[in-house]
């Protein structure tokens, strides 16, 4: 499934896609740990699967909890990106 | 040399007039629905304060989101530039300038010289900038002047879920039905706003001293919740609206 | 707060049918944040169901409204297998075995009512809006929700009714009734796009002119948000705003896709799909109690 977590407002949008049909398959859930700010989390979906998603806390102003890993000059690569093997996870802004 | 600043701004239009550095004349007005009619207001007033006639000016540099509309104007710079260069000149220890204004926050990140290295913008949602401020004093039906001194009564901290000024509204008004004190709404209305303006901060890897102008710095209880947010003392300049304006005109003066 | 849509509070159930000839017979509660609906399922078929106005505590609404869809039927909780609660109160509804999210719910509801073809739905209801894609079973392939802003949303058509004191239910036909199509408020902010209005009306527009660029705003940011998800046919389009002519004719001119003609009881689509979902956990439990 392609869980797009997040909102569109007056300034954009600002959706985090996380292709869940990936995390079915991988053990160790290493996006977790790897976002200092525990925007990440494991959930059972509405199919008893295992899947990462956005929290509930987090999901009405990602615009700002990301804020810190997206500097706007020399924005190094986003650490949840990075660390998922499986490529499942992409922000849109 | 006799140099102005306008500052087309979303909700008010402010001059400044500078005499070798020295401001000798400045005024303020709502830009209502004909921003150029008020604009040419404002730039009369200004005369009028620094008792000099339109051809004394010999340059006028225009800053703000309406820029290109201002009347008078040979040269346009951006907010950023203006912002950066008014508080430089006010306060040379500056790194990090916040402005807040009706429709907009900015950071700002200068170098030690005063460049501008980095800034961030919230723009295009009122939840972002000082309309969220007056949409929440209007649902609480409390003057928006005295929002800040409501709220530092309060020593609550209740959060507030919605980010949208609209639903925001609701939320208030829930609130106020379920008998929850006004000035903890008022707080937690400040909170709420303070930590948009903190993210921004955070992304320009904001650095003491800290700069706040725009014409939300009035209001004190936004003030304590950001010093509060942001961990550190925080600079208000004594007309901090006008800062964008001293700027530009400081800009045009150095251009001549 | 005002309400997005006058409509009316219903309950229905199947005159030509028993329950008591049924296998399986399971619920689902959909309390929303402004109606809630209750649908029975009898062996996979809708037997009963309930819409009426979500009060001020969510389960309080659950029970008015399961209650209000068995009334005449005869039928009491106990003789329900397994209950589902779903939408924004969905971890309110006391008497529920397990909750699921409305996405899933919508999706699966939306494909027993419209049949297997449907491939996305759009629900506009009055404090969100979801675009859902699924498959010919159903199950959700992707989703998008965005409940953080007002625009898009049937709080911010009301905001802009409550500025023109005209009936939200008249926006849409006021709105098509205008010579020429303006331009879209260039706003997308509901709080910017009333000070805009506000200048517009203020220049002379007329009421239908100024509905008719804020209908076409509204229309072009819920196709940004179809187009984000991808919108493959056919297309089904539920909610508050799926009555507002004025914004549904303008969708589908831009997105070039019709939407499947409208129903109002598709509001019920969230809550069958929980009561499908609960007759499939139903087979399960007792299928493992019985070995
Ligand atoms: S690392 Fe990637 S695949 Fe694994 S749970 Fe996280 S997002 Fe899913
Ligand atoms: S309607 Fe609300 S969330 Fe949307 S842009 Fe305006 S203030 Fe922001």
């Amino acid at each position: 499934m392609k869980a797009h977590y997040g909102y569109k407002d007056g300034a954009g949008d600002f959706f985090i896609i996380i292709d869940t049909d990936n995390c079915i398959e991988c053990a160790d859930h290493p996006c977790i740990p790897a976002c200092p700010e525990s925007v990440l989390e494991i959930i059972e979906d509405d199919y008893e699967d295992m899947v990462c998603a956005v929290t509930m806390d987090h999901r009405k102003k990602i615009k700002y909890s990301c804020a810190p890993c997206k500097p706007d000059r020399d924005r190094p690569p986003l650490l949840c990106v990075t660390a998922c093997p499986k490529n499942a996870l992409e922000h849109l802004w | 040399m006799i140099t102005a600043g306008i500052d087309m701004g979303s909700k008010t239009i402010k001059v400044v007039i500078l005499k070798d550095g020295e401001i000798i004349g400045k005024s303020i007005e709502l830009a209502g629905f004909e921003s150029r009619e008020a604009a040419e207001k404002a730039f009369a007033g200004a005369l009028e304060a620094a008792g000099i006639a339109q051809g004394d000016i010999e340059k006028t540099t225009a800053t703000g989101a309406g820029r290109k509309n201002a009347p008078y104007t040979e040269h346009e710079v951006t907010e950023v530039g203006s912002d950066a260069r008014g508080v430089r000149e006010l306060y040379p220890n500056a790194r990090t300038v916040l402005d807040v204004g009706a429709e907009e926050g900015r950071a700002i990140r200068t170098t030690d010289e005063g460049k501008v290295l980095d800034f961030a913008l919230n723009e295009k949602c009122a939840a972002g900038a000082g309309a969220f401020t007056e949409s929440m004093s209007r649902a609480l039906e409390v003057p928006i002047e005295e929002l800040g001194p409501l709220s530092l009564q309060s020593d609550a901290s209740i959060p507030m879920n919605a980010q949208c000024a609209v639903f925001a509204e609701s939320e208030v008004v829930t609130l106020v039905h379920a008998k929850t004190p006004k000035q903890d709404i008022a707080r937690a209305v400040h909170d709420a706003i303070a930590s948009r303006i903190v993210s921004l901060a955070r992304k320009v890897g904001f650095e003491p001293d800290v700069v706040l102008i725009g014409g939300v710095a009035y209001n004190t209880g936004f003030v304590d919740s950001l010093e509060r947010a942001l961990e550190t003392k925080i600079i208000i300049p004594e007309d901090p609206e006008f800062v964008g304006a001293y700027g530009a005109a400081i800009i045009a003066a150095e251009g001549l | 707060m005002a309400e997005f849509w006058r409509w009316k509070e219903y309950n229905w159930h199947d005159e030509n049918k028993d329950w008591r000839d049924g296998e399986l017979i399971t619920a689902g509660v959909d309390v929303g944040s402004v109606s809630s609906q209750a649908v029975i399922v009898v062996d996979g078929e809708l037997y009963a169901y309930s819409n009426m106005r979500t009060g001020s505590s969510s389960p309080e609404s659950a029970n008015n409204s399961f209650n209000w869809a068995i009334e005449g039927t005869g039928l009491t909780l106990d003789d329900v297998g397994f209950v589902i609660g779903t939408g924004y109160g969905r971890v309110n509804v006391p008497f529920s075995h397990k909750a699921i999210t409305e996405i899933a719910c919508h999706a699966r509801g939306a494909n027993a009512m419209y049949g297997p073809s449907v491939r996305t739905v759009l629900d506009m209801g009055g404090q969100d809006c979801k675009v859902i894609r699924c498959d010919e079973k159903g199950k959700v392939t992707a989703f998008a929700m965005n409940d953080k802003c007002a625009a898009g949303t049937g709080r911010g058509m009301e905001v802009f009714a409550d500025l023109l004191a005209i009936p939200i239910g008249e926006v849409g036909e006021l709105s098509l009734d205008v010579e020429e199509e303006p331009p879209p408020v260039s706003s997308t902010c509901v709080v910017f796009a009333k000070s805009e209005a506000t200048g517009l009306l203020r220049e002379g527009w007329s009421k239908s002119k100024v509905l008719a660029a804020y209908c076409s705003a509204m229309a072009h940011r819920v196709v940004t948000l179809l187009e984000q998800v991808g919108v493959e046919e056919d297309f089904a389009i539920t909610g508050g705003i799926a009555k507002n002519s004025g914004v549904v004719t303008r969708l589908e001119k831009e997105l070039g896709i019709k939407a499947l003609p409208f129903d109002t009881d598709t509001q019920i689509a969230g809550a069958l799909g929980a009561a499908l979902f609960a007759q499939n956990l139903l087979r399960k439990k007792l299928a493992k109690a019985g070995k």
